[in-house]
Protein backbone atom coordinates (compact mmCIF):
# COMPACT_ATOMS: atom_id res chain seq x y z
CA UNK A 1 0.00 0.00 0.00
CA UNK A 2 1.22 3.46 -0.77
CA UNK A 3 1.78 6.15 1.82
CA UNK A 4 -1.28 7.87 3.29
CA UNK A 5 -1.49 11.45 2.11
CA UNK A 6 -3.06 14.24 4.13
CA UNK A 7 -3.59 17.90 3.34
CA UNK A 8 -2.71 19.98 6.38
CA UNK A 9 -0.92 22.91 4.74
CA UNK A 10 -0.92 23.96 1.09
CA UNK A 11 2.83 23.30 0.95
CA UNK A 12 2.13 19.58 1.54
CA UNK A 13 1.36 19.54 -2.19
CA UNK A 14 3.98 20.05 -4.85
CA UNK A 15 3.36 22.53 -7.66
CA UNK A 16 2.93 19.56 -10.01
CA UNK A 17 0.31 18.01 -7.72
CA UNK A 18 -1.58 21.31 -7.57
CA UNK A 19 -1.45 21.48 -11.39
CA UNK A 20 -2.85 17.94 -11.41
CA UNK A 21 -5.71 18.89 -9.09
CA UNK A 22 -6.56 21.89 -11.26
CA UNK A 23 -6.57 19.67 -14.36
CA UNK A 24 -8.88 17.17 -12.66
CA UNK A 25 -11.19 19.99 -11.48
CA UNK A 26 -11.44 21.24 -15.05
CA UNK A 27 -12.11 17.74 -16.33
CA UNK A 28 -14.87 17.35 -13.73
CA UNK A 29 -16.48 20.54 -15.03
CA UNK A 30 -16.16 19.38 -18.65
CA UNK A 31 -17.09 15.69 -18.24
CA UNK A 32 -19.39 15.71 -15.28
CA UNK A 33 -21.08 12.39 -15.96
CA UNK A 34 -17.79 10.48 -15.84
CA UNK A 35 -17.50 11.33 -12.15
CA UNK A 36 -21.08 10.77 -10.99
CA UNK A 37 -20.50 7.42 -9.34
CA UNK A 38 -16.77 7.36 -9.03
CA UNK A 39 -16.89 7.42 -5.20
CA UNK A 40 -19.81 5.02 -4.80
CA UNK A 41 -19.72 3.32 -1.37
CA UNK A 42 -17.06 5.72 -0.14
CA UNK A 43 -17.76 7.85 2.92
CA UNK A 44 -16.50 11.29 3.87
CA UNK A 45 -16.73 12.49 7.48
CA UNK A 46 -16.99 16.23 7.98
CA UNK A 47 -15.94 16.82 11.58
CA UNK A 48 -16.50 20.47 12.37
CA UNK A 49 -15.49 21.17 15.96
CA UNK A 50 -16.16 24.78 15.06
CA UNK A 51 -19.01 25.78 12.77
CA UNK A 52 -18.37 26.88 9.20
CA UNK A 53 -21.46 26.17 7.19
CA UNK A 54 -20.00 27.29 3.88
CA UNK A 55 -16.89 25.13 4.04
CA UNK A 56 -18.76 22.10 5.35
CA UNK A 57 -21.44 22.29 2.65
CA UNK A 58 -18.76 22.64 0.01
CA UNK A 59 -17.10 19.39 1.15
CA UNK A 60 -20.41 17.58 1.43
CA UNK A 61 -21.61 18.75 -1.98
CA UNK A 62 -18.27 17.64 -3.45
CA UNK A 63 -18.53 14.11 -2.04
CA UNK A 64 -22.21 13.74 -2.95
CA UNK A 65 -21.48 14.78 -6.52
CA UNK A 66 -18.87 12.03 -6.73
CA UNK A 67 -21.53 9.49 -5.73
CA UNK A 68 -20.18 9.05 -2.19
CA UNK A 69 -21.92 9.70 1.09
CA UNK A 70 -21.24 11.97 4.02
CA UNK A 71 -21.62 11.94 7.78
CA UNK A 72 -20.35 14.10 10.60
CA UNK A 73 -21.16 16.97 12.91
CA UNK A 74 -21.34 20.70 12.39
CA UNK A 75 -20.25 22.06 15.77
CA UNK A 76 -18.56 20.87 18.94
CA UNK A 77 -21.91 21.20 20.77
CA UNK A 78 -23.48 18.48 18.70
CA UNK A 79 -20.53 16.11 19.03
CA UNK A 80 -18.82 14.07 21.69
CA UNK A 81 -16.24 16.86 21.90
CA UNK A 82 -18.79 18.73 24.01
CA UNK A 83 -18.50 15.90 26.53
CA UNK A 84 -14.76 16.43 26.63
CA UNK A 85 -13.63 13.78 24.14
CA UNK A 86 -10.21 14.52 22.73
CA UNK A 87 -9.40 15.08 19.07
CA UNK A 88 -7.32 11.89 19.19
CA UNK A 89 -10.18 9.71 20.37
CA UNK A 90 -12.72 11.26 18.00
CA UNK A 91 -10.50 10.77 14.95
CA UNK A 92 -9.44 7.30 15.98
CA UNK A 93 -13.09 6.27 16.25
CA UNK A 94 -14.39 7.99 13.13
CA UNK A 95 -11.41 6.67 11.17
CA UNK A 96 -12.95 3.21 11.64
CA UNK A 97 -16.17 4.28 9.93
CA UNK A 98 -15.14 6.33 6.91
CA UNK A 99 -12.67 6.52 4.02
CA UNK A 100 -11.62 10.16 4.36
CA UNK A 101 -12.02 12.94 6.93
CA UNK A 102 -12.34 16.70 6.55
CA UNK A 103 -11.93 18.39 9.91
CA UNK A 104 -12.16 21.92 11.19
CA UNK A 105 -11.03 22.80 14.70
CA UNK A 106 -10.46 26.07 16.55
CA UNK A 107 -7.02 24.98 17.82
CA UNK A 108 -3.96 25.31 15.62
CA UNK A 109 -2.37 22.01 14.66
CA UNK A 110 -5.43 19.91 15.57
CA UNK A 111 -5.45 18.07 12.18
CA UNK A 112 -1.83 17.05 12.75
CA UNK A 113 -2.91 15.33 15.93
CA UNK A 114 -5.79 13.79 14.00
CA UNK A 115 -3.48 12.47 11.29
CA UNK A 116 -1.33 10.75 13.91
CA UNK A 117 -4.31 8.71 15.06
CA UNK A 118 -5.77 7.26 11.89
CA UNK A 119 -4.81 5.70 8.59
CA UNK A 120 -7.49 7.45 6.55
CA UNK A 121 -6.52 10.72 4.83
CA UNK A 122 -7.17 13.92 6.79
CA UNK A 123 -8.06 17.20 5.10
CA UNK A 124 -7.57 20.33 7.17
CA UNK A 125 -10.73 22.38 6.69
CA UNK A 126 -9.30 25.15 8.85
CA UNK A 127 -7.38 25.03 12.15
CA UNK A 128 -7.90 28.31 13.97
CA UNK A 129 -5.91 31.15 12.46
CA UNK A 130 -3.32 28.72 11.15
CA UNK A 131 -4.04 27.02 7.80
CA UNK A 132 -6.98 26.58 5.45
CA UNK A 133 -5.46 24.85 2.41
CA UNK A 134 -8.68 24.05 0.54
CA UNK A 135 -9.45 27.77 0.46
CA UNK A 136 -6.05 28.32 -1.13
CA UNK A 137 -6.67 25.56 -3.68
CA UNK A 138 -10.00 27.22 -4.43
CA UNK A 139 -8.26 30.56 -4.95
CA UNK A 140 -5.64 29.02 -7.23
CA UNK A 141 -8.27 27.28 -9.37
CA UNK A 142 -10.25 30.52 -9.63
CA UNK A 143 -7.18 32.45 -10.77
CA UNK A 144 -6.19 29.73 -13.24
CA UNK A 145 -9.68 29.63 -14.75
CA UNK A 146 -9.95 33.40 -14.99
CA UNK A 147 -6.44 34.16 -16.21
CA UNK A 148 -5.44 30.91 -17.89
CA UNK A 149 -2.18 30.94 -15.91
CA UNK A 150 -0.74 31.15 -12.40
CA UNK A 151 2.43 33.07 -13.24
CA UNK A 152 3.35 36.60 -14.34
CA UNK A 153 0.74 38.77 -12.72
CA UNK A 154 0.24 41.48 -10.14
CA UNK A 155 -1.81 40.36 -7.16
CA UNK A 156 -3.33 42.93 -4.80
CA UNK A 157 -4.28 41.74 -1.33
CA UNK A 158 -6.47 44.12 0.61
CA UNK A 159 -7.75 44.39 4.18
CA UNK A 160 -6.60 42.56 7.26
CA UNK A 161 -3.28 41.15 6.11
CA UNK A 162 -1.98 40.60 9.62
CA UNK A 163 -4.45 37.97 10.82
CA UNK A 164 -5.82 36.87 7.44
CA UNK A 165 -4.68 33.28 7.08
CA UNK A 166 -6.19 32.97 3.60
CA UNK A 167 -3.93 35.81 2.52
CA UNK A 168 -0.82 34.23 4.05
CA UNK A 169 -1.52 30.87 2.43
CA UNK A 170 -2.25 32.40 -0.95
CA UNK A 171 1.02 34.34 -0.86
CA UNK A 172 2.91 31.22 0.13
CA UNK A 173 1.30 29.22 -2.67
CA UNK A 174 1.81 31.87 -5.36
CA UNK A 175 5.45 32.44 -4.42
CA UNK A 176 6.15 29.15 -6.12
CA UNK A 177 5.18 30.58 -9.52
CA UNK A 178 7.31 32.86 -11.71
CA UNK A 179 6.84 36.59 -12.04
CA UNK A 180 4.29 37.25 -9.32
CA UNK A 181 4.22 40.76 -7.89
CA UNK A 182 2.33 41.41 -4.66
CA UNK A 183 0.74 44.72 -3.71
CA UNK A 184 -0.21 44.66 -0.04
CA UNK A 185 -3.02 47.07 0.71
CA UNK A 186 -3.72 47.59 4.41
CA UNK A 187 -3.50 50.02 7.30
CA UNK A 188 -0.07 49.85 8.93
CA UNK A 189 -1.41 48.11 12.02
CA UNK A 190 -2.81 45.28 9.89
CA UNK A 191 0.22 44.81 7.62
CA UNK A 192 1.53 41.39 6.62
CA UNK A 193 3.65 39.80 9.39
CA UNK A 194 7.45 39.89 9.19
CA UNK A 195 7.82 36.18 8.47
CA UNK A 196 5.68 36.49 5.34
CA UNK A 197 7.88 39.36 4.14
CA UNK A 198 10.92 37.19 4.80
CA UNK A 199 9.38 34.43 2.69
CA UNK A 200 8.64 36.82 -0.18
CA UNK A 201 12.21 38.13 -0.04
CA UNK A 202 13.67 34.65 0.14
CA UNK A 203 11.68 33.66 -2.97
CA UNK A 204 12.88 36.80 -4.75
CA UNK A 205 9.33 38.08 -5.28
CA UNK A 206 8.60 41.71 -5.95
CA UNK A 207 6.28 43.32 -3.37
CA UNK A 208 5.22 46.65 -1.96
CA UNK A 209 2.93 48.00 0.73
CA UNK A 210 0.38 50.75 0.18
CA UNK A 211 -2.30 52.22 2.43
CA UNK A 212 -5.13 52.76 -0.04
CA UNK A 213 -6.91 50.81 -2.74
CA UNK A 214 -6.78 53.79 -5.09
CA UNK A 215 -2.97 53.78 -5.22
CA UNK A 216 -2.84 50.12 -6.11
CA UNK A 217 -5.82 49.74 -8.44
CA UNK A 218 -4.47 50.57 -11.93
CA UNK A 219 -1.76 47.89 -11.98
CA UNK A 220 -3.69 44.97 -10.50
CA UNK A 221 -4.58 41.75 -12.35
CA UNK A 222 -6.08 40.18 -9.24
CA UNK A 223 -7.69 41.96 -6.29
CA UNK A 224 -8.17 39.75 -3.26
CA UNK A 225 -10.41 41.45 -0.70
CA UNK A 226 -10.68 40.50 2.97
CA UNK A 227 -12.60 41.99 5.83
CA UNK A 228 -11.18 44.65 8.14
CA UNK A 229 -12.73 44.12 11.55
CA UNK A 230 -13.24 47.04 13.89
CA UNK A 231 -11.83 45.07 16.84
CA UNK A 232 -8.48 44.86 15.10
CA UNK A 233 -7.85 48.58 15.33
CA UNK A 234 -6.08 50.12 18.28
CA UNK A 235 -8.39 53.10 18.45
CA UNK A 236 -11.73 54.31 17.19
CA UNK A 237 -10.15 57.32 15.49
CA UNK A 238 -7.99 55.23 13.16
CA UNK A 239 -10.89 52.95 12.39
CA UNK A 240 -13.12 55.84 11.33
CA UNK A 241 -10.30 57.44 9.35
CA UNK A 242 -9.43 54.26 7.48
CA UNK A 243 -12.51 52.07 7.25
CA UNK A 244 -13.77 53.38 3.92
CA UNK A 245 -10.36 52.96 2.35
CA UNK A 246 -10.86 49.20 2.39
CA UNK A 247 -14.37 49.05 1.00
CA UNK A 248 -14.53 48.29 -2.68
CA UNK A 249 -17.17 50.12 -4.71
CA UNK A 250 -17.67 51.03 -8.37
CA UNK A 251 -16.05 54.43 -7.86
CA UNK A 252 -12.76 52.84 -6.77
CA UNK A 253 -12.95 50.42 -9.69
CA UNK A 254 -12.92 53.24 -12.23
CA UNK A 255 -9.14 53.05 -12.66
CA UNK A 256 -9.01 49.24 -12.64
CA UNK A 257 -8.05 47.05 -15.58
CA UNK A 258 -10.84 45.74 -17.81
CA UNK A 259 -9.92 42.15 -16.98
CA UNK A 260 -9.32 42.56 -13.25
CA UNK A 261 -10.39 39.51 -11.21
CA UNK A 262 -12.02 40.48 -7.90
CA UNK A 263 -11.92 37.73 -5.30
CA UNK A 264 -13.08 37.29 -1.69
CA UNK A 265 -12.97 34.16 0.49
CA UNK A 266 -16.55 34.89 1.71
CA UNK A 267 -18.55 35.46 3.80
CA UNK A 268 -18.58 39.13 2.93
CA UNK A 269 -19.93 41.78 5.27
CA UNK A 270 -19.58 45.23 3.78
CA UNK A 271 -16.05 45.29 2.39
CA UNK A 272 -17.37 44.86 -1.13
CA UNK A 273 -20.33 47.03 -1.92
CA UNK A 274 -23.23 45.00 -3.41
CA UNK A 275 -23.24 47.28 -6.47
CA UNK A 276 -19.99 45.53 -7.50
CA UNK A 277 -21.67 42.11 -7.63
CA UNK A 278 -23.02 42.64 -11.14
CA UNK A 279 -19.72 43.90 -12.51
CA UNK A 280 -18.22 41.21 -14.77
CA UNK A 281 -14.97 41.51 -12.84
CA UNK A 282 -16.59 40.25 -9.62
CA UNK A 283 -15.60 36.59 -9.25
CA UNK A 284 -16.36 35.77 -5.63
CA UNK A 285 -19.43 33.66 -6.33
CA UNK A 286 -17.60 31.93 -9.15
CA UNK A 287 -15.01 31.10 -6.47
CA UNK A 288 -17.64 29.10 -4.58
CA UNK A 289 -18.18 26.91 -7.65
CA UNK A 290 -14.43 26.47 -8.00
CA UNK A 291 -14.33 25.48 -4.33
CA UNK A 292 -16.62 22.54 -4.96
CA UNK A 293 -14.73 21.36 -8.05
CA UNK A 294 -11.30 21.52 -6.40
CA UNK A 295 -12.58 19.65 -3.33
CA UNK A 296 -13.91 16.93 -5.63
CA UNK A 297 -10.49 16.71 -7.26
CA UNK A 298 -8.79 16.63 -3.86
CA UNK A 299 -11.00 13.84 -2.51
CA UNK A 300 -10.20 11.74 -5.59
CA UNK A 301 -6.49 12.46 -5.25
CA UNK A 302 -6.31 11.55 -1.57
CA UNK A 303 -8.39 8.41 -2.08
CA UNK A 304 -6.19 7.42 -5.02
CA UNK A 305 -9.18 7.15 -7.36
CA UNK A 306 -8.79 7.89 -11.06
CA UNK A 307 -11.35 8.26 -13.77
CA UNK A 308 -11.64 5.15 -15.91
CA UNK A 309 -9.96 5.66 -19.26
CA UNK B 1 39.73 15.81 33.42
CA UNK B 2 38.13 15.01 36.72
CA UNK B 3 36.55 11.58 36.63
CA UNK B 4 37.35 10.62 40.18
CA UNK B 5 34.96 8.16 41.70
CA UNK B 6 33.74 6.75 38.41
CA UNK B 7 35.42 3.57 37.31
CA UNK B 8 32.86 2.70 34.69
CA UNK B 9 30.07 5.09 33.88
CA UNK B 10 29.21 8.49 32.45
CA UNK B 11 30.44 11.91 33.42
CA UNK B 12 28.46 14.90 32.19
CA UNK B 13 30.96 17.71 32.34
CA UNK B 14 30.90 21.46 31.75
CA UNK B 15 27.26 21.84 32.72
CA UNK B 16 26.49 25.49 33.24
CA UNK B 17 26.50 26.17 36.98
CA UNK B 18 22.98 25.78 38.36
CA UNK B 19 21.62 23.72 35.46
CA UNK B 20 22.40 20.26 36.84
CA UNK B 21 19.06 19.68 38.56
CA UNK B 22 17.16 20.56 35.38
CA UNK B 23 19.24 18.08 33.43
CA UNK B 24 18.84 15.48 36.18
CA UNK B 25 15.09 15.71 35.73
CA UNK B 26 14.97 15.98 31.94
CA UNK B 27 17.12 12.88 31.60
CA UNK B 28 14.90 11.04 34.04
CA UNK B 29 17.82 10.25 36.34
CA UNK B 30 15.41 10.38 39.27
CA UNK B 31 13.79 7.24 37.87
CA UNK B 32 16.84 5.00 37.61
CA UNK B 33 18.35 2.81 40.26
CA UNK B 34 21.98 3.71 39.61
CA UNK B 35 24.18 5.73 41.86
CA UNK B 36 24.18 9.32 40.60
CA UNK B 37 26.32 12.13 41.97
CA UNK B 38 25.64 15.78 41.33
CA UNK B 39 28.43 18.24 41.87
CA UNK B 40 27.47 21.86 41.86
CA UNK B 41 29.67 24.91 41.46
CA UNK B 42 32.87 23.06 40.74
CA UNK B 43 35.76 25.21 39.56
CA UNK B 44 36.14 25.33 35.82
CA UNK B 45 39.01 26.70 33.80
CA UNK B 46 36.68 27.58 30.93
CA UNK B 47 33.62 28.94 32.69
CA UNK B 48 34.62 29.87 36.22
CA UNK B 49 31.98 27.62 37.78
CA UNK B 50 30.31 24.50 36.43
CA UNK B 51 28.16 21.57 37.47
CA UNK B 52 29.02 17.91 36.92
CA UNK B 53 26.84 14.81 36.98
CA UNK B 54 28.35 11.36 37.44
CA UNK B 55 26.50 8.11 36.83
CA UNK B 56 28.12 4.85 37.91
CA UNK B 57 27.03 2.84 34.89
CA UNK B 58 26.92 3.31 31.13
CA UNK B 59 23.25 3.85 30.35
CA UNK B 60 21.38 5.20 27.33
CA UNK B 61 21.07 8.96 27.53
CA UNK B 62 18.98 11.35 25.48
CA UNK B 63 21.76 13.42 23.93
CA UNK B 64 19.16 15.59 22.19
CA UNK B 65 17.94 16.87 25.55
CA UNK B 66 21.48 17.70 26.59
CA UNK B 67 22.23 19.50 23.36
CA UNK B 68 19.12 21.59 23.80
CA UNK B 69 19.64 22.53 27.43
CA UNK B 70 23.31 23.37 27.07
CA UNK B 71 25.33 22.63 23.96
CA UNK B 72 28.59 23.20 25.87
CA UNK B 73 28.13 20.00 27.87
CA UNK B 74 30.54 17.18 27.16
CA UNK B 75 29.59 13.58 27.77
CA UNK B 76 32.49 11.38 28.85
CA UNK B 77 32.05 7.65 28.69
CA UNK B 78 34.42 6.03 31.18
CA UNK B 79 35.31 2.35 31.10
CA UNK B 80 37.64 0.65 33.58
CA UNK B 81 38.92 3.97 34.80
CA UNK B 82 39.77 5.21 31.31
CA UNK B 83 38.07 7.80 29.14
CA UNK B 84 36.67 5.75 26.31
CA UNK B 85 34.67 8.33 24.35
CA UNK B 86 33.91 12.01 24.53
CA UNK B 87 30.77 13.47 22.92
CA UNK B 88 30.24 17.14 22.18
CA UNK B 89 26.64 18.26 22.12
CA UNK B 90 24.81 20.29 19.52
CA UNK B 91 21.26 21.58 19.10
CA UNK B 92 19.08 18.64 18.05
CA UNK B 93 16.96 18.73 14.88
CA UNK B 94 13.83 17.82 16.84
CA UNK B 95 12.82 18.20 20.45
CA UNK B 96 10.33 15.71 21.81
CA UNK B 97 8.69 16.42 25.16
CA UNK B 98 11.44 18.82 26.18
CA UNK B 99 9.55 22.10 25.91
CA UNK B 100 5.85 22.85 25.71
CA UNK B 101 4.33 25.27 23.23
CA UNK B 102 3.36 28.60 24.77
CA UNK B 103 0.77 29.47 22.12
CA UNK B 104 -2.62 29.32 23.90
CA UNK B 105 -4.30 28.63 20.54
CA UNK B 106 -2.15 25.54 19.95
CA UNK B 107 -3.83 22.12 20.12
CA UNK B 108 -1.06 20.97 22.48
CA UNK B 109 -2.44 23.36 25.12
CA UNK B 110 -5.60 21.26 25.51
CA UNK B 111 -5.09 17.79 24.06
CA UNK B 112 -3.77 15.11 26.42
CA UNK B 113 -1.13 12.53 25.53
CA UNK B 114 0.49 14.51 22.73
CA UNK B 115 4.21 14.33 22.01
CA UNK B 116 5.23 17.98 22.30
CA UNK B 117 7.45 18.39 19.26
CA UNK B 118 9.63 21.25 18.05
CA UNK B 119 11.74 21.38 14.89
CA UNK B 120 14.93 23.36 14.48
CA UNK B 121 14.44 25.91 11.68
CA UNK B 122 17.44 28.18 12.24
CA UNK B 123 20.53 26.70 13.88
CA UNK B 124 22.52 29.92 13.87
CA UNK B 125 19.87 31.90 15.75
CA UNK B 126 18.70 28.85 17.74
CA UNK B 127 15.10 29.04 16.54
CA UNK B 128 12.66 26.15 16.81
CA UNK B 129 9.05 25.94 15.64
CA UNK B 130 6.19 23.97 17.16
CA UNK B 131 5.40 21.03 14.86
CA UNK B 132 1.69 21.64 15.40
CA UNK B 133 1.09 25.40 15.26
CA UNK B 134 4.47 26.73 13.96
CA UNK B 135 4.86 29.03 16.98
CA UNK B 136 8.44 30.13 17.40
CA UNK B 137 10.63 29.03 20.28
CA UNK B 138 14.04 30.64 20.77
CA UNK B 139 16.66 28.92 22.84
CA UNK B 140 18.12 31.28 25.40
ZN1 LIG C 1 2.19 24.93 19.23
Amino acid sequence: MSEIRNLINITDLTVEEIDGLIATADDIAANHSAYENICAHKKLATLFFEPSTRTRLSFEAAMLELGGSVLGFSSANSSSAAKGESVSDTIRTVGCYVDIIAMRHPKEGAPIVGAQRTTVPIINAGDGGHFHPTQTLTDLLTIKRKKGRLNNMTVGLCGDLKFGRTVHSLIEAMLRYEGIKFVLISPQELAVPEYIKEKMNAAGAEWKEVETLEEAMPELDILYMTRVQKERFFNEEDYIRLKDSYILDLEKLRTAKEDLTIMHPLPRVNEISVEVDDDPRACYFFQALCGKHIRMALILFLLGIRKKA
Amino acid sequence: MNIDGVNTGIVLDHIKAGKSMQIYELLGLDKINNCVAIIQNADSEKYGKKDIIKIDQIIDLDFDVLGYVDSNITVNIVKDGRLERKHHMELPQTLKNVVKCKNPRCITSVEQGIVHTFRLVDRENKVYRCAYCDAEHRVK
